[in-house]
This record gives structure tokens, C-alpha cells and sequence, in this order.
């Protein structure tokens, strides 16, 4: 062996640790943990701090199992969207072997040990939320229809329902409102970035709204569904998750997200490409924001009984 | 060129031992804290056939 090959070798086939975490899609395991947390705390009994952490310990592994075999299973179209080039198996730090091998293995091992810490109905949610991203959306969906983010984003909508059995061991009509809210909120975030992030799904021949009903139509469809979340998520706060915080919060974000809704749709291409896209940013940001301080609402509805007092 | 005894592959890997290692121990500790705070719950139960002997 040359010393050349062996450089090479040691380049391909050595990743560290962080790229195994990279692997995982981070981001998208906050929001997970984060939301699972929140259903967790919402529920009307009790945990142990030690279950409870467990717990959501196993979800954010179940997650993040189910993002390596998305990456394995999309390294192809990752490989050629600039969003994605970036990301191990692309940049060549992870082979995607090693990926479907974690992710199977983290999918086994989270489910099952979801089902001895928590509850049985827990950890068959998190193995069918597992398999709807990883086979119903990456697998399906994604490259198939343009209705891929609208019934994919059902895998993401899950985390708060687990939380929820996770303390109850039943599901209820409160964590499928939340589970509601995430579902209603991805396409309108989906289609935002996809409208920005101009030619990364039509070069990798991604079927996305954009790419298959022209651009037009999907300005016209982020306001669409915008109307129908913003009736949900105001909708919430009169329900035993909400209350006065929440109901405050959701009607400041709800009209700000309104009108970036609104201000999406009469906008043409000329427009956003004068601008760079501005307003279709500035709303992907906003929608960040919007979820996380809608399910910190619940939390704080959750948590402070001071606001459940005066609600009541 | 000259071989060095600790190649930018040998960091990576150690870092990499270390991390897997940690991750074990944590997880040995986790599953330990969890079993005792399951049996010290108060709706513990033995299963059937142990509560009999």
C-alpha cells in the first residue's frame, strides 16, 4: 500500500464521531425533543424526572435513527441539492452502508427501550413514526408525488403525541391538536424554502409543488393552508392545552403569519427576484419561530399554575 | 515522507473510542437509574410466578 492510498483510505473511511452525529439531522432532533417535551409536560399526570428524561432521550434516538436512513436513502439527491452536498454521505465521511446500519440499529434499540421505560403504545408509535419518514416518505412519497411534505409531514407531527402517551399511556383529543398544529405548519414552512431554494429540488427532480404546479400555484397553496392553521391554532387555545398565554401568543403570531402568507401569495417572480426573495425568507424565519413559541405557550400553559388560575 | 507514530487518523479514532465509550457508560448509568426508580415506584409488581415463590 502507497502511502497516497493510504491518505485516501484514511479520509473515506474514518469519520469521527461528529459526522456519525451529523448523520442524525441535529436540527431536526431538537425540535423533536423539544416537542415531545412539551407533550410530556402537557399531559395531566406526572412523570418521573428519570422516566421522563429517558424517555425523551429515546424518542430524540428514534429521530435521529430515522434521519440516517433518510440520508442513506436520499444520498443521491442530497449529493446534487446545495442545501444537502454537505452532509456525510455526499461529502464522502460516511459510506451509506454505515448509515443504514445505524439507523437500523438505533431504530431497534430506541423503540425498544422506549417500551421498557415508558409504555408499550409509546414505542409502537415511535416505530410507526420511524417508518412513516423513513419508508412512507423518503422512500415513497418523496419522489413520487408533490403531496410529499403535506402527508410526509405527518412523520414530524408525531414527537408530541409520544410525549403525551409517554405520561398517559392513551392518546386524547389535546395530542392530536398538537400533533394537528406541526402537520398544518410544514407544508406552508416546506413550500417557503422550497420557493427560495430555486433550482435545488428541480435539479434533483424532486416533485415538490414547485418544480410540478409552477410557483404561482404554490404561493396560492402557502395561503391556503395558512388560513386553515391560523383557525387551529387560535382554535387551541380554548381547549385544555391553551389558555391566556397561549391564546396571546398564537393570535400575535398567527396575524404575523397571515400576512406573510398574504404577502407570499401576491407577489410574482419578478418581484421575489428583485428582492431576492426577501418576504419568502423572512416568512421560512418567521415560521421557525412561530412553532417553537406556539408549543412554549403550551408549555408555560403547562407549567405555570399561576395562568391556569386566572384562566379559570 | 516520514511515518509519524500518531497519524491525524489515530486522533480521530481515539476521539472516536471515547465518545463510543462514554455514550456505553452513560447509557449503562441511565438503565441502572431507571431500573431502580421502576422498583421503587410504588406500583411496582413481581411477576406472577416470583410473587408465589
Amino acid at each position: 500500500m502507497t502511502d497516497i492510498s493510504y491518505q485516501n483510505q484514511a479520509h473515506e473511511g474514518e469519520a469521527s464521531l461528529g459526522d456519525y452525529f451529523a448523520l442524525m439531522k441535529p436540527r431536526v432532533m431538537q425540535l423533536v425533543v423539544f416537542t415531545a417535551l412539551v407533550g410530556l409536560l402537557a399531559a395531566p399526570i406526572s412523570v418521573h424526572p428519570v422516566v421522563a428524561f429517558a424517555s425523551i432521550l429515546f424518542v430524540a434516538i428514534g429521530a435521529g435513527a430515522s434521519g440516517a436512513l433518510n440520508m442513506w436513502w436520499d444520498a443521491d439527491i442530497d449529493a446534487v441539492m446545495n442545501r444537502t452536498a454537505k452532509r456525510p454521505i455526499p461529502a464522502g465521511k460516511v459510506t451509506p452502508d454505515e448509515a443504514k446500519v445505524l439507523g437500523v440499529a438505533l431504530s431497534g434499540m430506541s423503540v425498544m427501550m422506549l417500551g421498557l421505560s415508558a409504555n408499550l403504545l409509546a414505542a409502537c408509535l415511535l416505530a410507526f413514526t420511524i417508518f412513516f419518514y423513513a419508508v412512507i416518505y423518503s422512500m415513497w412519497l418523496k419522489r413520487s408525488t408533490p403531496q410529499n411534505i403535506v402527508i410526509g409531514g405527518a412523520a414530524g407531527a408525531f414527537p408530541p403525541v409520544i410525549g403525551w402517551v409517554i405520561a398517559t399511556g392513551s392518546m386524547s383529543v389535546e395530542a392530536w391538536l398538537m400533533f394537528a398544529l406541526i402537520f398544518m405548519w410544514t407544508p406552508p414552512h416546506f413550500w417557503a424554502l422550497a420557493l427560495f431554494m430555486k433550482s435545488d429540488y428541480d435539479d434533483a427532480g424532486v416533485p415538490m409543488l414547485t418544480v410540478t404546479h409552477g410557483r404561482k400555484s404554490t404561493r396560492k397553496h402557502i395561503l391556503a393552508y395558512t388560513v386553515l392553521l391560523v383557525a387551529l391554532a387560535v382554535g387551541t387555545a380554548f381547549t385544555a392545552i391553551g389558555g391566556p398565554v397561549y391564546l396571546t401568543a398564537a393570535v400575535i403570531l398567527n396575524v404575523l403569519f397571515l400576512k406573510g402568507a398574504y404577502d407570499i401569495w401576491r407577489r410574482d417572480e419578478a418581484q421575489a427576484e428583485a428582492d431576492g426573495y426577501k418576504v419568502e425568507k423572512s416568512f421560512f424565519r418567521l415560521s421557525l419561530w412561530y412553532l417553537f413559541l406556539h408549543f412554549g405557550a403550551i408549555l408555560a400553559e403547562a407549567v405555570l399554575p399561576a395562568a391556569w388560575g386566572i384562566w379559570a | 515522507m516520514t511515518i509519524k507514530a500518531e497519524h491525524e487518523i489515530h486522533q480521530r479514532r481515539k476521539g472516536r473510542n471515547i465518545g463510543v465509550g462514554l455514550m456505553l457508560a452513560g447509557f449503562v448509568v441511565l438503565v441502572l437509574a431507571l431500573t431502580f426508580v421502576k422498583i421503587t415506584s410504588g406500583d411496582f409488581e413481581l411477576p406472577r410466578a416470583e410473587a408465589i415463590e
